[in-house]
């Protein structure tokens, strides 16, 4: 019985007793008022009647009880159900309607609020999918921004105001990541880029806020350009030209900056290389100059002087002027990368320019164009626009005046330059007509490149000229161009727009700095270190030693697998033959590696201000703990098992092996028993432990460890 | 411009019955043997210097009224000797001039302005450096 019921029986119960103690009255106040005659002959009367009298009441109140009880349902019962199942159709099921029943009022009632939750759905729905489309929306932009930003030649950093790092690309990761073999200083994150570490880690704390006061003054200023720039060195010694820019909301508050950065190492070697070649042009010739003219001045102002005296002079100036043949022989075969510097050439395969100038041949002019190559893989180094644009320039002469509508382009090397010509059949042009071509801009048809072919050949630092095969009567114009040694700087990834790429994370705007007090944090806030070893054997106490060390990150319930630490380990010891067969490293991948005194205090920068967390934590811990003294570090963060979370989440499981969790779990595994395998799947599921664990009320980082000390694996010590 | 026989005739037919002495200071054997031949013909008495070093022992010794100064020089360079000519009380009257084949306007300013009476840039005119020599000399 439901509290309304109970409610309505009692009320019934006590109008019926109303009624009763109504009938008792008036038959006590009509006995009563009857004198004692009558009320002797009533007495005696009643008793005779009594129970038909008793009996009339008592048919009577049952009717007016069936009465109240029917009207009741009717009403009161219907109407209370209706409104209880409008509360589901707003709340919890818009697709829910009412069964109207009852009386005719009650059904119209019915009827008027399935009309109206017909009406609540549709509104429902089309919200619902202006939502979806415009989270969406949203989420492609910001993967399309990612997949921008990580192909940017430049480094990118957005931070907010407390330097945490809420957005990298792979050149920032590659341009400020430390080395491994650079010494561990300072007290900052040292050398990792991730999102939710600080920048200062990274870069000079007092080149930033200097920005960042250079960027206030030019707000407050409200000047059309709030940009500061400054140079730096990294962690890892590169000198870097950073550029920021402020993130203002829309009260025009600051929140943040963006950072871009550039790599001017080579620029400033090469900056020095081109002083250096000016100075030695400069300094160098007016030294030898100014001998040779004093020499031959004085020749000419004292033709008298005896001929020893002359030939002095004479030897002078021709030592001299062999010394300035030498110097600009020298200068020229050094010198000449850093004389071109202005021109921008990157380095592109020589196929990769063959098809692009086919491919204009062919939809600009259709021209029918064959390719020979003698290296496929032959590197040069181009303005591959400028190249294109001024080859078709000429074809378009060839075809408009002399009806060429077939061509050959081929390429070969020579040396360390290439050859590139482009042959046609007939029609041999005059030498005087090509002159003219290679000398004129090559716009035409609203397009085009201002610059001739000449010019162009010229500052590639190559030739052109034009000539016949003698053997197949052919016509040719060779296109010298430099070659060079493939070196990509780095590798651009192409993402996939669906891919959801792990190099931003914009919440990390709103979120407060790590703080040390982490115990009443809840565990889907907290940054985490998922890390696991490989070592020689399974008894540290005797003297096993890790191998290999392999982290990945945990930041506001990601796992992010850009960044991970990834190390193998010189033991300096051999390893044991059942620990190789379980993670199959032989001494020889060890060999050269870094030793754990490298190693370890790199780890330890890495999983600074974050929770640790191992399958059966205690080994790993025990590992890492051993070394602290020797290397004088101290691994001081909080530490989360995923062994005895599952226990926890799954009391009942005997086998509680990272593959069993995982299958029970539904993670996939993969990269089993390589550290960093094994780490990645730690941490997926541990992220799929947080929410079991929140069913049990267990939510905070105290907690989880108040929970995971009273299982029975808690117990095993190594 | 003048000939140079008219300079040559200066020191002899001069004020100063005396040849005035000029010091040469550069590394470079091929210029100290036009700029010696030159500054004798010129009738000046010359002393050679090979550096900066030997530069600052000569000066003290032979006392010359005017350095031909270059600035490259190993050990010490034409700057420091210059400097050092001036911070010497007993040689406040020596003229100096540099010859340099640096020619960027700072590294004439600072040479202006450690002492030096004049600045040539080489390549230079015999005819006009013997004038300069002549115009330095001749100021007080």
């Amino acid at each position: 019985m439901n509290r309304s019921q109970f409610n309505y029986l009692i009320g019934l119960s006590a109008f019926f007793i109303f009624l009763l103690g109504i009938v008792s009255g008036l038959g006590f106040l009509w006995w009563m008022t009857a004198g004692d005659s009558n009320q002797i002959l009533d007495t005696a009367a009643l008793s005779s009647r009594e129970f038909l009298v008793i009996g009339l009441m008592l048919i009577l109140l049952l009717v007016v009880g069936y009465v109240l009880h029917r009207a009741f349902k009717a009403y009161f019962f219907t109407v209370k159900e209706l409104a209880e199942q409008m509360t589901l159709i707003l709340s919890a099921n818009p697709t829910h309607r009412v069964q109207p029943e009852g009386p005719s009022e009650v059904r119209q009632l019915g009827q008027t609020i399935n009309a109206f939750a017909d009406r609540f759905q549709s509104l429902l729905a089309d919200d619902e999918a202006k939502i979806l489309s415009a989270r969406a929306q949203l989420e492609e932009e910001r993967n399309r921004l990612a997949a921008l930003v990580s192909e940017l030649t430049e480094g990118v950093l957005v931070c907010n105001l407390e330097g945490q790092i809420l957005l990298y690309n792979r050149r920032a990761k590659q341009l400020l990541s430390r080395k491994l073999d650079k010494p561990v200083n300072g007290n900052g994150a040292g050398g990792f880029v991730g999102l939710g570490r600080s920048v200062f880690g990274l870069i000079d704390y007092d080149s930033i806020t200097h920005a960042l006061e250079d960027i206030g003054y030019h707000l407050e200023k409200e000047s059309s350009r709030p940009v500061s720039n400054f140079v730096t060195s990294a962690t890892n010694g590169q000198l870097i030209r950073a550029r920021m820019v402020p993130v203002l909301d829309q009260q025009k508050e600051l929140t943040g900056f963006v950072l871009t950065l550039e790599d001017i190492t080579q620029q400033l070697e090469a900056s020095t290389r081109r002083d250096i070649l000016l100075q030695s042009l400069t300094e160098g010739t007016r030294a030898s100059l100014a001998n040779i003219r004093a020499a031959i001045e004085t020749i000419e102002e004292y033709p008298e002087m005896d001929e020893d005296r002359l030939e002095v002079f004479r030897k002078i100036i021709r030592e001299e002027a062999e010394m300035l043949s030498e110097k600009l022989n020298e200068t020229i075969s050094d010198h000449t990368a850093d004389l071109r510097s202005n021109w921008q050439l990157d380095p592109m395969l020589g196929s990769n320019l063959i098809w692009a100038i086919r491919r204009r041949f062919e939809d600009k002019l259709a021209i029918e164009t064959g390719v020979e190559y003698e290296e496929e893989d032959l590197w040069l180094n181009v303005d591959s626009f400028a190249v294109v644009q001024a080859l078709t320039s000429i074809m378009r002469q060839l075809n408009a005046d002399f009806d060429v509508t077939e061509a050959t382009l081929r390429l070969k090397r020579t040396g360390r330059i290439a050859a590139l010509d482009m042959i046609w059949d007939d029609a041999p042009v005059d030498q005087e007509t090509l002159w003219a071509w290679q000398n004129q801009a090559s716009i035409a048809d609203g397009e085009g490149f201002p610059l001739p072919l000449k010019e162009v050949a010229e500052r590639h630092g190559g030739e052109i000229w034009c000539q016949t095969d003698k053997e197949t009567g052919k016509s040719y114009l060779r296109l010298l161009l430099p070659t060079t040694n493939p070196k990509p700087a780095w590798h651009v990834p192409i993402l996939q727009i669906n891919s959801r790429p792990e190099y931003y994370d914009f919440d990390l705007f709103h979120q407060a700095g790590q703080k040390p007090e982490l115990d009443d944090q809840p565990l889907s806030e907290l940054t985490y270190t998922v890390f696991d070893t490989e070592t020689t054997g399974l008894n540290p106490a005797q003297g096993d030693e890790i191998i290999s060390i392999s982290a990945v990150r945990i930041v506001n319930n990601r796992l992010l697998r850009q960044e991970v630490f990834d190390q193998l380990i010189d033991p300096r010891r051999p390893i044991s033959r059942a620990s190789r067969d379980i993670h199959g490293i032989s001494p020889d991948m060890l060999k050269g590696q870094p030793q754990i005194e490298q190693v370890l205090p790199q780890f330890c920068k890495f999983s600074e201000d974050t929770v640790l967390v191992a399958h059966n934590a205690a080994f790993d811990m025990r590992m890492l703990q051993l070394k602290e003294a020797a290397l004088g570090i101290k691994f001081i963060n909080p530490v989360l098992d995923t062994l005895l979370l599952a226990a926890v989440v799954h009391p009942n499981q005997q086998d509680q092996s990272i593959e069993a969790i995982a299958h029970r779990l539904g993670v996939n595994v993969f990269g089993r028993h390589t550290s960093l395998g094994d780490a990645i799947v730690t941490g997926e599921i541990f992220l799929k432990l947080i929410p079991l664990l929140a069913e049990q009320g267990i939510e905070t980082l105290e907690q989880a460890r108040a929970a995971a000390e009273k299982t029975y694996y808690a117990r095993i010590s190594y | 411009m003048l000939a140079l026989s008219s300079l040559t005739a200066r020191p002899i037919t001069g004020k100063n019955i005396m040849a005035k002495k000029v010091l040469i200071v550069d590394d470079e054997q091929n210029i100290v043997i036009s700029l010696e031949f030159l500054m004798q013909r010129a009738g000046y008495e010359v002393a050679i210097a090979r550096n900066g070093e030997d530069a600052l022992e000569v000066v003290g010794q032979f006392r010359p009224d005017l350095v031909l100064l270059d600035v490259m020089m190993p050990k010490i360079n034409g700057f420091d000797v210059c400097q050092k000519i001036r911070d010497n009380p007993d040689l406040q009257d020596t003229k100096v001039i540099m010859l340099t084949a640096k020619g960027r306007e700072v590294e004439v300013a600072k040479g202006m302005a450690l002492g030096a009476n004049s600045y040539v840039i080489k390549p230079f005119s015999t005819r006009e450096l013997v004038a300069e020599v002549q115009r330095v000399l001749e100021e007080e």
